[in-house]
């Protein structure tokens, strides 16, 4: 239950998936245009690794892991193919719940709402969470040791980005009124307040639940 | 038709400056800040990025008749799936230490946007050489913002360059600033050179 907790709370703050590893960002800042799409879309996020990181975690522990289907073969290296079709397959879902119950949020999100398939945050879940499950639980706050490890790794990831993506817009929308000098706007000064909210999160990173 | 006309030329120059995937079409940032903390893992993320860019390219542009419109981005994904396991299989074979340095960035490769981008955009529309012109011209110009970056943050972070310490300037406290080693200021250096670029290209 410890172990359970402190995951979930490190996998929103300290390795949170924008500020502390950058993945994501494409949409991240393209999205983050006003707080409603921005939430939408976090939450859309946050859906579709609560569904595919405990899938491919299952994937990898009984199927590609080494002795799983056949003694003596490792066929990890099949995990980049795998992992993305089951990504692939559950945007397609994601996008037909959405498109069926808010056609209002479906037509603000356009077309980053497939582009989650290549969103590399729910990629990058389900290739970290590859790496921690060689990690001994005992020792290490980040070690995935069971679906239900890898089940509240994948929401405290999501909550994590739903955070920075609505903290972001946010900001943004307040920053419409401001004078920044003409090359650094749009693009430039997004990057600088990301990366001023990434310092920010730094202070986190002590953090020991 | 020759192999280097100058509208092939244009192809592979444009991305490098006016054009640039990083910069003008914000594709593919979350590699690109991920990596440079040093320039080692940039230049051969860079690398990886350009090579697996210009084969997908050239594959899908000889499929890109055969393939029904429904299914394309599937077929995309698998042959980008299959490129970025082949590099990620190399990479541990001759370059182990930088592989790991890289950890799961180079199995991102995958979702790395330039390269759906660039398959969608140009590798759907044009011959295998073209294509191949254009992912080798958007991994450059991918490659270069990655270098740039990863020497400014290891020479001030520290005072090296490709793991060889500087001299003069390892002397000095101020080549040894942490805060470059952060992500925080990976964002904030291309936050400046995104700010530079547009400053001289005015447009």
């Amino acid at each position: 239950m410890e172990h359970l907790l402190s995951l979930f709370v490190r996998s929103i703050f300290v390795d949170n998936m924008i500020f502390a590893f950058f993945l994501g960002m494409c949409s991240y800042l393209a999205v983050s245009k006003t707080v409603k799409t921005a939430f939408g879309l976090g939450l859309a996020v946050t859906f579709v690794l609560l569904v595919t990181v405990p899938v491919d975690y299952l994937l990898q522990t009984k199927v590609l892991g080494p002795d799983c289907l056949v003694e003596g073969v490792d066929l990890s290296f099949l995990s980049f193919i795998l992992f993305i079709a089951v990504i692939a397959g559950m945007v397609q879902l994601v996008e037909m719940v959405v498109e069926r119950f808010s056609p209002s949020l479906y037509a603000s999100l356009g077309i980053f709402l497939p582009l989650i398939a290549v969103n590399c945050a729910i990629m990058g879940a389900s290739l970290f969470m590859q790496q921690r499950i060689l990690m001994d639980p005992a020792t290490s706050t980040q070690a995935i040791a069971g679906v239900g490890d890898a089940l509240v790794y994948a929401l405290g990831s999501g909550i994590g980005w739903l955070l920075a993506i609505v903290a972001l817009a946010a900001i943004r929308e307040k920053m419409a009124y401001t004078d920044v000098p003409r090359p650094l706007q749009g693009l430039g000064i997004t990057f600088i307040v990301v990366g001023l909210m990434s310092m920010a999160f730094m202070c986190f990173s002590g953090l020991n639940v | 038709m020759s192999l280097f006309s100058s509208a092939n030329k244009e192809v592979l120059t444009g991305p490098l400056n006016l054009n640039n995937p990083v910069v003008t079409q914000v594709l593919g940032i979350c590699s690109a800040l991920a990596v440079t903390s040093q320039l080692e893992p940039a230049i051969v993320m860079g690398l990886s990025v350009t090579v697996i860019t210009a084969f997908a390219n050239v594959i899908i542009s000889l499929l890109r008749n055969t393939v029904p419109n429904r299914i394309r981005i599937i077929v995309q994904l698998v042959v980008v799936a299959t490129l970025v396991t082949i590099v990620s299989q190399v990479l541990k074979a001759f370059a182990y230490d930088v592989s790991v340095q890289l950890s799961v960035y180079v199995g991102l490769i995958i979702t790395n946007c330039i390269l759906m981008g660039r398959l969608e955009a140009f590798a759907m529309m044009n011959g295998p050489w073209e294509s191949f012109l254009d992912g080798v011209g958007s991994g450059l110009g991918y490659a270069w913002i990655l270098v740039a970056v990863g020497f400014v943050r290891e020479l001030l972070g520290s005072a090296s360059l490709l793991g060889y310490e500087i001299p003069f300037l390892s002397d000095c406290a101020f080549f040894h600033n942490g805060m470059m080693t952060m992500p925080a200021m990976a964002l904030i250096i291309l936050g400046c050179v995104i700010w530079a670029h547009r400053a001289i290209n005015k447009e």
